[in-house]
């Protein structure tokens, strides 16, 4: 998206080759074009551009994709550490 | 006034058995968008019960998904309302849909169409297939500058109370005149993080958000240093860049929240490593002034 890009080597996303079926969904959810078909195969072509919200994975029918997804949000995070035993009080609108 | 709509299947022209069901959430804006784009068309329209959150918000928080996605195509019958199968949903919707669970559980497949709701006319008359523009985030400078007045409103109790204490110590170590000198200075690196960061943040250096704060806020404490002279002694100087940089380089991470690129693990890097940087800087700021009247320089 017209160039920008998030830090480097941070991003929790992995794909399993082997139980990737090729349907496709990843690529049609990934807001960052992330993924590419190959060979009837899904394969990361751009891991860093990843923002980790979550869409692939939970569309992919095989869990072939996990990634730790959540809100790449400061306030947010800030308070989840501060709230981490009571329910998270978030503090986006 | 409200900004939700009630939850339910609504019809956009007039719609038939084969027209489009385009799903949405009950955010009055977000419905009114959609609606608006598809004028002209004949459409259905499936309103989630999204308590008045916005599509990528409500996804994110999952309301915006597979559950109540399956309970509102059952309980509005659209399986007696249209005659084919499908679900037209938008991609930022996906976060908390899963397609094939969704299938599974009430026999209607899902297309992720695009992501502005600009697009679906473009989308429909295309076959249904979205070109790569489709599948375009932006986040253009108008886009980037809508959100400064939200940030500054939702920092204003944060502003508030910080001007109140630096107010209240700068009066009480230099007096009003010093405290009115304090409180611009202050003010002025909140304002680099909450405006100048979102403002110039394709041409600030380095990808880190707490980054471009700090450098956004050591050029203000500089300059306002060199601009209203006479505190401007190497120790506070130096005094100054330590407390102030810090108070742009939070306001700037904290706008990675409002932007539509950043993960949760980088955030969460930036502010493990940031946060104690950012403490240190600060007590090591107050040391500086604290020692200055003594150094002699």
């Amino acid at each position: 998206m017209n160039g920008y890009r998030y830090l480097e080597n941070v991003v929790s996303l992995t794909l399993d080759p082997s139980a990737c079926i090729g349907c496709g969904r990843c690529v049609e959810v990934c807001p960052h074009h992330v993924f590419i078909l190959d060979d009837s195969k899904a394969v990361v072509a751009d891991r860093d551009l990843c923002m980790e919200c979550g869409a692939c994975s939970s569309n992919c029918p095989v869990d072939a994709i996990a990634v730790d997804a959540g809100v790449g949000c400061a306030i947010g995070i800030f308070n989840d550490w501060l709230h981490a035993r009571k329910t998270s009080k978030r503090g986006c609108p | 006034m409200s900004y939700i709509v009630p939850p339910g299947l609504y019809a956009l022209g007039t719609p038939g058995p084969e027209s489009p069901v385009v799903v949405t959430a009950n955010y009055k804006m977000t419905y009114d968008t959609v609606r608006r784009a598809l004028k002209g068309y004949d459409a259905w329209m499936l309103v989630l019960e999204t308590y008045g959150i916005n599509v990528w918000c409500a996804a994110g928080k999952g309301s915006f998904g597979t559950e109540e996605l399956v309970r509102r195509v059952l309980a509005s019958e659209l399986a007696k309302v249209v005659g084919h199968r499908r679900l037209i949903l938008p991609i930022l919707g996906a976060p908390g849909v899963a397609a094939h669970q969704v299938f599974r559980q009430c026999g209607f497949s899902v297309t992720y169409a695009t992501i502005y709701a600009d697009d679906l006319p473009g989308f429909l008359d295309n076959g249904r297939v979205a070109t790569p523009a489709m599948r375009e985030l932006r986040f253009s400078l108008r886009e980037r500058l809508v959100l400064i007045p939200v940030e500054i409103v939702l920092e204003l109790k944060t502003l508030a109370w910080v001007s109140a204490v630096v107010f209240t110590a700068c009066a009480l170590a230099g007096g009003v005149p010093f405290a009115l000198l304090g409180l611009g200075a202050y003010l002025g690196a909140a304002l680099g993080g909450i405006v100048a960061v979102p403002l110039l943040l394709p041409w600030l250096p380095t990808r880190s958000f707490a980054v471009k704060g700090a450098i956004v806020g050591l050029l203000w404490t500089l300059g306002y240093v060199f601009l209203t002279g006479g505190y401007g002694s190497p120790m506070t100087t130096a005094a100054a860049c330590l407390l102030l940089t810090p108070v742009s380089a939070y306001h700037g991470l904290n706008f990675t929240g409002c932007t539509p690129y950043t993960s949760r693990s980088g955030v969460k890097k930036e502010m493990r490593i940031g946060i104690p940087v950012m403490g240190i800087s600060i007590m090591m700021g107050l040391l500086a002034f604290a020692l200055s009247p003594f150094t002699g320089f």
